[in-house]
This record gives structure tokens, sequence and C-alpha cells, in this order.
């Protein structure tokens, strides 16, 4: 598998499955954070040491394969594009952050792309699992048995009392974030969600946009993951996220079926117009590409837009945003002709729905 | 409500200014908030790692016995692995090495305390290949508690099963000590 196909296939190939309550949950994601015991951390390790990781990596994983996910491709950063590198980031393969530290940064991906190692991150290894849909428990068991089967060959920082150790105080213990993807619209539209997030936080659990630290939501998609790694075991930090999560699910069930029930028209017309717009403007900037497509989503969640597959939000999120865009006019944009673009390959995504 | 100054996005900071004596209420969204100076930032407005390394200044400075040993130096702590001294690890926030954790074992519980809603020690995954006697212990710890379990539901039988598998495993765990 070439890089050229990873990023000609803008959706990864596990996103086309249905996992459970997808109609809430768009993705489940386990990460862990491990460490080699005998290297500085990539802070302040010297070039060559992480150059060596590097190397280890390219040499025993590269075409490799392990269960469900074959064929590793090892990705150098160093050798891509700025766009190529913006790519990775909105498919959510490699963080910002190693795109910015390119230098000896690498990852591995498998060909489903359903797992991710970021090499030289701030901390040497971070493994990434995804599951579609509701899936922790099972994103969990495989993020485990990913883990054990690089432990066969790599020896990890690890320390009776303080677990696994890692660069940042934040991560010790278990190394592991655990985190949901949800489209919450009715939540975020009724006003309730605000008043949820602190009772969330005291739980120890995080909501936050979609891009991660700091990003506001856009298009009501929220990621939730935990905030503490150390003392608790990983079963119990996914039990507890998975607990607040389900709440969430009912929720938002409950406050969809009220917006049917008290404001039907209302919310049929925002649906519509969401729609009409996606359908027949010209130009249209990333935050109203996100709102409209959050709305014909829900629509298409109550059955009030039909013919319309369900994967369109996920799809159309990603490719809209600016590093894909410009991977599909094979060219740098300015903002300007990234909105006329972005406008017209939404009208030409649900041309294909037709 | 739409921002009183641009009319574009939504308001999103409401308070009332009161200049001259006279009261006027405000509305505006954040990026005019930052245009207008309603708002101030500091450079590049504070991070996750700024309030994570202001967590980390904990330690005071112990006021009062400082007669007669204001010029004693104390030693700084430092990584003999890979450098770092413990003040360099509260400014940045970041361990340089696994060795820094048993270098600033000592001062760490407090930092951990304060991340980890109090926690300090875990109760986690433990590697394969590593784990070695770890492994048994903790399959032991839950061997006892269902030990525990079984005997408060008067299952004697399988109790009896599983305090020997209690007993089986520790005597293999000294038989690795021996």
């Amino acid at each position: 598998m070439t890089l050229q196909q990873f990023m000609n296939e803008a959706i990864s190939p596990w996103m086309r499955e249905d996992g459970p309550d997808s109609d809430i949950v768009l993705s489940s994601r386990i990460r862990l954070a491990r460490n080699f015991a005998e290297a500085s951390f990539p802070l302040i390790a010297k070039q060559e040491v992480l150059e060596e990781i590097k190397v280890f990596f390219q040499k025993e994983y590269e075409h490799q394969s392990f269960q469900d996910y074959q064929d590793f491709a090892f990705v150098p950063i160093r050798g891509l594009s700025p766009v190529e590198k913006r790519v990775l980031v909105e498919k959510h393969l490699i963080s910002p952050h190693l795109a910015k530290h390119a230098e000896s940064a690498a990852t591995l991906i498998s060909e489903n792309e359903q797992v991710s190692v970021m090499i030289n991150e701030e901390d040497h290894i971070r493994i990434q699992m995804y599951f579609p849909g509701f899936q922790l428990n099972k994103a969990l068991k495989k993020a485990f048995e990913f883990d054990d089967w690089l432990e066969e060959k790599v020896n990890y920082a690890f320390d009776e009392t303080r677990g696994y150790l890692t660069s940042c105080p934040t991560n010790v213990g278990t190394g592991m974030r655990a985190s949901v993807m949800m489209h919450l619209p009715a939540l975020a539209i009724t006003g309730q969600l605000n008043r949820m997030i602190p009772a969330i936080n005291q739980l120890g659990l995080v909501v936050r946009g979609i891009y991660g630290e700091g990003s506001e939501a856009v298009g009501n998609v929220f990621q939730i993951s935990n905030q503490i790694t150390l003392g608790k075991s990983e079963e119990d930090i996914v039990e507890d996220l998975q607990s607040v999560v389900k709440q969430l699910i009912e929720h938002e069930r409950k406050a969809r079926s009220r917006l049917v029930d008290q404001s039907g028209t209302q919310l049929e017309d925002r649906i519509y117009r969401s729609y009409g717009v996606l359908e027949y403007s010209r130009i249209i900037e990333s935050m109203e590409a996100a709102k409209c497509l959050s709305n014909v989503r829900l629509g298409i969640d109550l059955g009030i837009i039909k013919n319309v597959s369900r994967h369109i939000l996920n799809e159309l999120m990603i490719l809209t945003q600016p590093g894909f865009l410009q991977q599909y006019a094979k060219k740098t944009l300015t903002a300007n002709e990234r909105d006329v673009l972005r406008a017209s390959l939404i009208r030409e995504r649900l041309q294909l729905e037709k | 409500m739409e921002c009183q100054e641009c009319q574009e996005r939504p308001a999103t900071l409401h308070f009332t200014q009161v200049m001259n004596g006279t009261k006027k209420e405000v509305h505006v969204c954040e990026v005019c908030a930052k245009e207008k100076g309603y708002m101030t930032y500091p450079e590049e407005g504070y991070s996750l790692h700024n309030l994570l390394t202001d967590l980390f200044n904990f330690e005071s400075v112990p006021l009062g016995n400082t007669n007669g040993d204001t010029f004693r130096q104390t030693k700084e702590l430092q990584c003999p692995q890979c450098k770092m001294t413990f003040t360099e690890f509260k400014r940045i926030g970041k361990f340089g090495c696994a060795t820094c954790y048993h270098t600033f074992s000592d001062r760490l519980d407090p930092v951990f305390r304060r991340v980890h809603s109090g926690n300090t020690k875990h109760h986690g995954k433990i590697p394969t290949r590593k784990g070695g006697d770890l492994h048994a212990k903790k399959q032991v710890e839950s061997l006892k508690t269902e030990l525990k379990n079984l005997i408060e539901n008067e299952a004697f039988e399988k109790a009896a099963t599983v305090r020997d598998q209690i007993k089986e495993i520790e005597k293999q765990m000294r038989g690795d000590d021996a």
C-alpha cells in the first residue's frame, strides 16, 4: 500500500462499516503511550537516538501484519509535503504535534487504517486503535493485543508503582486515552449539553471539540475522553467513560424525539434549509458547511431526509477540510478558492446519492 | 444573540460596562472582543501546558528557617541518565527519560496527586515480558478477592480449588526467587 492510496482514499475503510449506536457515536478510539526503557524521551533525546528508533520500526514492522491489521505502511514524516501531512492529520492518523516535529518522526499505518503507531511523538510510541460506532471494549481488547505484539520486540519503560512511564505526567500509569466521537445536535441545539459538561468533568472525563484541545465543537461533533491515567485500571476507565456515553446517547435520543414532537416544522425547516445550502451553494466556508452537514445528518437519522447515506457527514467532514481540498485540487489554494471548491465538492457528492 | 460589533457571529461574551457613570450592556463575539480590546490575551492564550507547569510550582521556599543558613547551597536534584534537573522538570512540565521517575521519585507524589485526582499508584496493565513476578502477584490478588466472595457465598468446594490455585502460584513465586 503506497501513500498515494492513503490520500486517494479519503475515508478510512473501517469508517464505512456501521458500528453499534452509529446514529450518535461516530467512532471509538484507544490510544496507548509507550516508551523505550533505555532511550531519553523525544523531547530531549539526541537526533541519533531517535533516528535509531525510527529505523528499528521500519526494519521490524514495515509490511508486517498483525491479525486483521495487514501490511503496515511505514511513513517517515520528513518526506511528506505540507498538504500530505495535513491530510494525515485530518484523517486523525497522526497528531498535529507529530506533523510539526517532522525531523525524526514517522508513522506506521495498517492497510485498513484502523491502527496507527506514531513514532517519536511526545513519547517514542503512541498506538492508536479505531473502531466505528460505540465499541470501546473491543477497541481496548484489540489495542492490548497489539500492545503485547509490539512488546515482543520492545523493552517498555515500566515501573511497578508508576506503571508505563511517559514524557508528560498527565499520561503516566496506563498511558491510555480512551475517547469517543459523538454527534450531539439535539443536546447542543437545546443547550442541554452545556449544563451536562460540568458533571461529566467531575467524573474525570473531558468534553471537547472534534480537533482536540482547545478546538470548539465543529458541526456538533464532540470528543469525550478520560483525563486520569493513574490509579485506575484501563477496564475501569473505559467502563466509566462508557456509562457516561450511554447516558449521553439516551439524553440525545430523548432530546431528538422531543424536538420532533414540539417543534417538528421548525426542525424540518432547519434541516431542509441546510440541505438546500449544501445542494446549491457556490461558496461555502468550513464552519457553515459543518453546521449544515450536522443538520442534514440529523435529518437522515430522523428519517426526514431519505435516500442519502448516513456516512455523508463523516465523509464530507473530512473531505471538506483544507488539506483534503488541496489534495483534491492537486495544488495549494487560497481560502476563497477553498470555499468555492468545497461547495462544488459537496454538490458533486450529493449528486452521487441520486 | 448576534455580536453587536460584526453582526455576524453569535455573541459569546456578555458584560456590563460602566463608563463615566453610564451603564452599557456589551454583547460581542470572541473575535471582536479581542479586536476591540474588551479582552486581553497573553501571548498565546493559556494552554493546558501553562496550566500544568503552574500546577507543578507548588514547592514553596521554606521561610523563617534561614538564619545563618542563607548561603548554604542546596544541591539540585539531577537525573543521572538525561541530566534533567528538577527545576527544569517543573519549568517544562515533562520528564526527560524513564530514569527521571526514579531520580525525582520522592517529590512526585504531590504532582501526580494533583493531575490524577489524588492517585499516585498504577493499577492497570502490566507488560507481559517485563512483568514477571508482578503478573503472579496480580493474579494472586484477584484470586484472593474471588476466594473471599466464594466463602461469603458459602461455595466452599469451589473456594478450596481457588485456595489451592493461590498456594500453587505462591509456591512457584518462591521457587523463582530461590
